[in-house]
């Protein structure tokens, strides 16, 4: 199945190479860098690249692109879905999954890749697996080993390869017993140029952190499950409770995983949490326009807006930009066009607004396409959805652990169009 | 000027040349400095790993393979460091043997004579008594591609598919693949191994096994057929990567044995004779409700997996599920909205979702949506948008003139792309409909001073020469300037202008005769020969002469004719003939490996091949254990238990006799459903194993449970009668003892029933009913059969309890029609079931029943000389006992217990110097202990 990995930062500079079967020649990857080319924005780079043959199948994450090399059939969403546990299961494992980690690493993230494939075909990527084959770095276990020469390597089959559980190893143990739930709601939107909502939807999930000792069955239930339209579960989830009783049991893996990702529908009505009042236009002469951005709250629940930052894509004859922002800073970068103003926390009393010039390479028209504004926040102690916890019970075990649960609203993909109507004012 | 310059310039340049060469020289001289520097280091810093890994600390060790690791990693050559690192695979240290693992695969390749001194090492470690150790050889082992070690990599893999352990079963899977890669010859014995790991009951093994199945022989779906049902339960509970693979093949095995559930619905009314109703299979309907609760999995390929089964299997109605195909999605209308920060792919895929679903009703809507993307500043989504915008205009008429005049209107917009795509898309729209938008043409007419790019252009000519009797001024105005400009168009342009030409010759040869010819003449000495062609053909049609044939009078019907609008279509089109989900389907193009998604059948072949003669349906085997070897241990307990059988008293019962012995447990307990024929076999071989193996141990006489149940089968099993053909009216009825245990409930025997249908008409509801039992006595009833077709046999297995005693069950028979009084009386031999001690136990448990109270008599046995195969084939055919002993062995001893109660019954046979044989039962109850002996001694005697 996977023959192969590359990984490649963003400059082009291939750093890591892992195969499973056979060698093959890093110059695979010219294809690639042909693609990357022509795609500009990293992120445009298709997933699935023929050439002669082989098939390269990428993703870009934490830029970095994990390029796989495939020869045969495959489904190409099972390669793409490996990748990002690959990089998951880096993340996991050092804090942060990026060039600098991976490199200072480089033992242990062949010893992962070693056990996560086998002949290209997965066989262990179960966290609480991979953590008993090989341990994660620590300040305190790297100096000891170094002393000792003692090893970070299991010597025995991690006891979740054959118990019906294998996400969760055995004899966990703990003196403070405790889960953690964070429920993460993001706002996907697109508004128009006046602020109403063409569409809006939320991509939820539920992140745990449950640090228990032995074997807890834990049962999370909810004050209105119903609000859940489309979910999906980590593997410890009995699928047959949810579907009759709309609680999610589960015996959970150790440490931090992801219980639960949901969505729920633009159909339900979502609440906006702000308004942005916006106004971009160029003059027809003197190559120069105008911007005036002003943003408020909307439907909040009486929570604070944080981090709030707008960011805009100008079209690419803005030279510059000079402006002044009532709060935060702002900054425009003439290479990549974008404006990003951050405003940080927002302030009911006193609305923020960034307004002033904008000046374009001379001689240049009238750009005629529009620029996009891209809207990030963060509301705490809020689910936008209104899903609420009702109850952790734990069974199995006889301790009282300490649960907690907490909820914080971001924008996702939260887009404001900035164009007009084009067909109905028609002229001919 | 040139002179004074070339002077100057001449100075300056060998100044410069000068330079630059002492430069180069220096430059020169420092990389091969540098060259030598690191060539040096390099040689050095080799040295220093070597010295390291030659070291006996293995802190040194470790640190050295760690940076020899790191340079495989960054895709440095580190092959010259072959054998030092290869005496270290013996490593104790479990990382520095991990790593040099690393190295090995990754090198062993090139360095074959080398990689060779590894092999007794992982050999080694395949006996290892850890079964992560026994695994991980086996994984280096398969993954070394070295051809002369196929033969012991072949061994390793057919050992480790019977390891105890199922880590090390799902590893010698993974390695088929391999084996198979190195050595395709291998084929045929790799698919037994095959064969048999599907049969393995782990979900651990499963997806593996069948992932090497799809790599091997994913041709052979004859082999599924038993495991369908054991594969659809197991795959809730088998891993995620597992279930991708498992699913998309049995998408494939569905397609070959169901019928199609969509085939009623368009067939049936083409079809004048009447068809059967469609009635699904339940297997088929097993394979759909099972794989539907995936649907809520956290991994997108599963999720897929699952939707393309549907697709692809699922009667039309329930296809809705997958997130609703077809019309289905638009609800989700919204959801295809694009955002500008979305990767160029996806919003071309979106593009594509909003325009199929476009209909009368939310074509105002999406219009208005596509209108916002034509301003998006990246441009090849602009330009998908216009053609998306094209293809709402020919697909919903409503729209057309709102379409058209909103694509006009973009023909002014500054960004030459942009226009040029509406151009395309505006020649595609007007052909519907020329008569009515004269003025466009005119508009698109005055573009061609301004537009560039070519496809455009050509655009506009083939409009303007197509409909020039609308445009009758600007159209030889239009040909005058292109004359102009002719020789420095594309190619794709010179020939729409030729058209052009030709055309208005046809309709206005008086303005535009000269024009015509002079255009022809520019074209006759193009570069390029279609242009050349393309003139002589044109000149020949158009230009009558005396030469030019018939064809010349049809000339204005053949430009001139009306051509049919082009239909818009989409990108995506044609390419549901891959397996969605596929990398094929992906690309559109086959891949290598790609499995075809056979068509259904016409007829659905035999339902019966996946019917699995074990009665309890497959459960899950996976328990939770606990202790390091989780299974092994259990599983060591088991084997040596049998072993201490079957070497019975005998001490030294040797190391190799007790792996002999395992072996067979898990063969023997793997093997249960295959198919009859085989296990027969099989067994045979395994008691010939096992007499051997009691030769050594002089007197056994104690016989496992395994042995018992091989020889219980294949004796002669008696029928009886409980209907004759005659009395039965023609339905006969016989039975038979099947020595089976009776899964249901232990405590009853197993009675075989076989109905043989020999009337002219079907037989319906065959059931029992009012059972007349003595008291205590139990009795279960087969499930009602609800028609036996004439001339059919039909087997159904019933339990009764006859609480240990020969007392006979009644109960009626009973059909649609007729009612039967039958009644079923067992041989005492058959109210018990072979159990198994060792001989000490033996001993001790006839000492306790001779001290109670139930010594009986002991019979002189009338045979003579020894106690013939004769006698013992009796005894395993006629009380469930066990194969000889050799004719050497005096003493024969059987044990058994009733089924009812499981009171022990102890048969002692010893023969005695100079013929006849002494027979001894003990058992507690008296009854049963009597009979067994009178009916022994009869069965002997005859």
């Amino acid at each position: 199945m996977i023959h192969s990995l590359f990984l490649i930062n963003n400059a082009g500079d291939l750093f890591l190479e892992k195969h499973w079967k056979s060698v093959i020649s890093r110059s695979v990857c010219d294809y690639f860098f042909e693609a990357r080319e022509k795609a500009v924005e990293p992120d445009n780079v298709p997933p699935v690249i023929r050439t002669p043959h082989h098939y390269l199948i990428n993703i870009y994450r934490e830029k970095i692109f994990f390029v796989s090399v495939i020869q045969t059939e495959v489904p190409p969403l099972f390669v793409i879905e490996f990748l990002h546990r690959v990089a998951e299961t880096f993340q996991d494992y050092f804090g942060e999954c990026s060039e600098t980690t991976i490199k200072d690493n480089v033992v242990i993230v062949y010893e992962l890749l070693e056990e996560m494939l086998d002949n290209g075909f997965p066989l262990a990527t179960e966290s609480n697996i991979l953590k008993e084959l090989i341990r994660p770095p620590t300040i305190l276990r790297s100096m000891v080993n170094t002393i000792t020469g003692s090893s970070n390597v299991g010597e025995t089959l991690p006891t979740g390869q054959l118990s019906n559980i294998p996400w969760r190893r055995a004899g966990v143990k703990y003196t403070n017993n405790e889960a953690y739930f964070d429920v993460v709601e993001e706002i996907d939107a697109i508004l128009d140029k006046s602020g109403t909502t063409v569409f809006a939807e939320i991509q939820g999930v539920i992140d745990a952190c449950v640090k228990l000792s032995g074997m807890p069955d834990l049962t999370l239930s909810f004050m209105n499950p119903r609000l859940l339209d489309d979910v999906s579960f980590h593997p410890c989830v009995r699928y047959k409770r949810w579907e009759s009783e709309r609680v999610i049991s589960f015996i959970p893996p150790d440490g931090n995983f992801q219980l639960m990702s949901y969505h729920i529908s633009a159909q339900n009505l979502v609440a906006i949490p702000i308004y942005v009042k916006q106004n971009i236009s160029f003059f027809e002469t003197g190559s120069s326009g105008r911007l005036d951005i002003a943003v408020g709250p909307k439907q909040t629940m009486g929570k604070t807006v944080e981090c709030l930052v707008v960011t805009v894509h100008m079209p690419k004859v803005v030279l510059s930009a000079n402006l002044s922002a009532t709060q935060g800073t702002y900054n425009y970068d003439p290479v990549t066009k974008i404006l990003l103003w951050d405003i940080g926390k927002l302030n009911p009393q006193k609305l923020p607004n960034l307004k002033g010039s904008l000046s374009l390479q001379s001689g240049a028209p009238k750009p005629e396409e529009n620029p996009s504004l891209n809207i990030d926040l963060k509301i705490q102690q809020l689910a936008i959805s209104g899903l609420k916890v009702n109850r952790l019970d734990m069974y199995g075990e006889k301790y009282k652990p300490f649960k907690g649960v907490k909820y914080v609203t971001k924008a996702g993909k939260f887009q404001q169009r900035l164009s007009e109507w084009l067909l109905v004012h028609t002229e001919v | 000027m040139s002179l004074s310059y070339s002077c100057n310039g001449h100075i300056c340049e060998n100044l410069l040349v000068m330079d630059s060469f002492v430069r180069f020289l220096k430059e020169r001289e420092q990389e091969q400095l540098i060259k030598i520097l690191s060539f040096l280091f390099y040689i050095f810093r080799h040295d220093d790993l070597k010295e390291m890994l030659d070291s006996n600390k293995d802190s040194l060790k470790l640190e050295a393979m760690k940076r020899i690791v790191a340079m495989i990693a960054r895709g440095k050559n580190a092959s010259d460091l072959f054998p030092a690192v290869v005496k270290n695979v013996a490593c104790k240290n479990i990382e520095v043997k991990k790593l040099v693992y690393v190295y090995l695969v990754r090198y062993a390749e090139e360095q074959q004579d080398l990689a060779l001194l590894s092999i007794s090492t992982f050999q080694r470690g395949l006996k290892d008594p850890n079964q992560l150790i026994r695994a991980s050889a086996l994984r280096v082992l398969s993954s070394i591609r070295v051809t002369i070690i196929v033969p012991i990599m072949m061994l390793a893999i057919k050992e480790a598919a019977s390891d105890m352990s199922p880590y090390v079963r799902k590893t010698a899977a993974h390695a088929i693949p391999k084996l198979h890669s190195l050595d395709p010859e291998q084929k045929d014995q790799l698919i037994e191994v095959i064969e048999k790991l599907l049969a393995d009951k782990t979900t651990l093994v499963a997806g593996s096994v069948v992932m090497a199945f799809e790599e091997v022989c994913p041709d052979r779906i004859d082999l599924i057929h038993k495991n369908y049902r054991k594969l659809c339960n197991l795959l809730i509970d088998v891993e995620e990567w597992g279930q991708v693979v498992i699913i998309n093949m049995l998408t494939r095995y569905a397609r070959t044995q169901f019928l199609n559930p969509n085939v009623n619905v368009s067939i049936t009314h083409m079809c004048e004779k009447k068809r059967k109703p469609y009635v699904m299979d339940p297997d088929h309907r097993l394979l759909l409700r099972n794989t539907k609760p995936l649907l809520q999995s956290r991994n997108a390929a599963v999720v897929m997996a699952v939707a393309q089964l549907y697709f692809h299997l699922a009667p039309k109605a329930e296809v809705g599920i997958i997130a609703k195909a077809l019309g289905m999605f638009e609800p989700y209308l919204k959801s295809f909205y694009i955002r500008s920060t979305d990767p160029t792919q996806i919003k071309i895929l979106k593009l594509e979702v909003l325009t199929n679903l476009a209909n009368e009703a939310n074509i105002s809507t999406i219009l208005r949506e596509f209108q916002t993307y034509i301003k998006s500043m990246d441009k090849d989504f602009v330009a998908a948008s216009i053609q998306a915008i094209g293809r709402c205009a020919t697909n919903i008429g409503e729209v057309r003139d709102t379409c058209l005049n909103g694509l006009v209107q973009l023909l002014s917009n500054r960004d030459e792309l942009v226009v040029a795509e509406s151009v395309v898309v505006i020649k595609k729209l007007l052909q519907m409909q020329p008569e009515q938008h004269s003025d466009i043409i005119k508009h698109m007419a005055k573009l061609i001073d301004n537009i560039q790019v070519p496809m455009a252009r050509a655009s506009i000519l083939w409009l303007i020469g197509e409909y020039c009797e609308h445009v009758p001024k600007i159209a030889p105005d239009v040909l005058r300037k292109m004359a102009k400009s002719f020789t420095n168009e594309e190619d794709i342009v010179k020939l729409q202008i030729i058209n052009l030409a030709a055309k208005l010759y046809l309709t206005n040869s008086k303005q535009t005769k000269l024009l015509t010819q002079y255009v022809l003449n520019l074209a006759k000495y193009d570069q390029n020969y279609d242009i050349r062609d393309r003139a002589r053909f044109i000149r020949q049609l158009i230009v009558p002469t005396d030469k030019s044939g018939a064809l010349n009078k049809y000339a204005k019907k053949l430009f001139l004719a009306l051509k049919p609008a082009p239909v818009l279509e989409s990108p995506f089109k044609d390419r549901d003939h891959f397996q969605l989900g596929s990398l094929s389907h992906l690309l559109n193009a086959k891949a290598a490996g790609y499995q075809e998604l056979p068509d259904w059948p016409e007829s659905a072949p035999d339902p019966s091949v996946r019917n699995v003669e074990v009665k309890d349906s497959v459960c899950a085997e996976r328990t939770v254990l606990t202790g390091p070897e989780g299974a092994g241990v259990l599983l060591l307990q088991t084997t040596r238990g049998s072993s201490n059988i079957a070497s019975g008293s005998d001490e030294s019962g040797s190391g190799s006799e007790s792996e002999e012995s395992r072996e067979e447990t898990e063969s023997e307990e793997e093997e249960e459903d295959e198919e009859e024929e085989k296990k027969k076999r099989k067994k045979l071989d395994k008691t010939k194993a096992k007499k051997q193996a009691e030769e050594s141990a002089e007197r056994c006489a104690i016989h496992t449970i395994h042995q018992i149940r091989t020889i219980a089968p294949s004796g002669s099993i008696k029928m009886y009668e409980l209907l004759h053909r005659i009395t039965g009216e023609g339905l006969a009825v016989e039975y038979c003892f099947s020595r089976q245990p009776f899964s249901p409930d232990p405590n009853m025997v197993a009675v075989q029933i076989q109905f043989t249908n020999n009337t002219n008409s079907e037989t319906k509801n065959l059931h029992i009913e009012d059972p007349r039992l003595q008291s205590g006595m139990r009795i279960r009833e087969f499930a009602e059969i609800g028609l036996q077709p004439t001339g059919e046999s039909v087997t159904v297995v019933m339990g009764i309890d006859f609480c240990d005693s020969t007392q006979a069950a009644n109960f009626q028979l009973c059909t649609h029609t007729r009612k039967f009084f039958v009644s079923i009386q067992p041989p005492v031999g058959e109210l018990m079931t072979p159990t198994f001690l060792t001989e000490n136990n033996f001993k001790k448990e006839q000492g306790e029943r001779t001290s109670a109270h139930s010594r009986f008599n002991t019979h002189s046995c009338p045979t003579d000389c020894s106690f013939s195969s004769k006698h013992l084939s009796f005894f395993s055919s006629y009380v469930v006992v066990t194969p000889p002993p050799p004719p050497s062995a005096p003493v024969y001893r059987f044990a058994g217990k009733t089924v009812s109660s499981g009171c022990l019954v102890l048969v002692t046979v010893t023969t005695k110097e100079g013929g006849g044989a002494q027979l001894t039962v003990n058992c507690e109850k008296m009854v049963i202990g009597t009979m067994l002996v009178k009916d022994i001694l009869q069965a002997l005697s005859q």
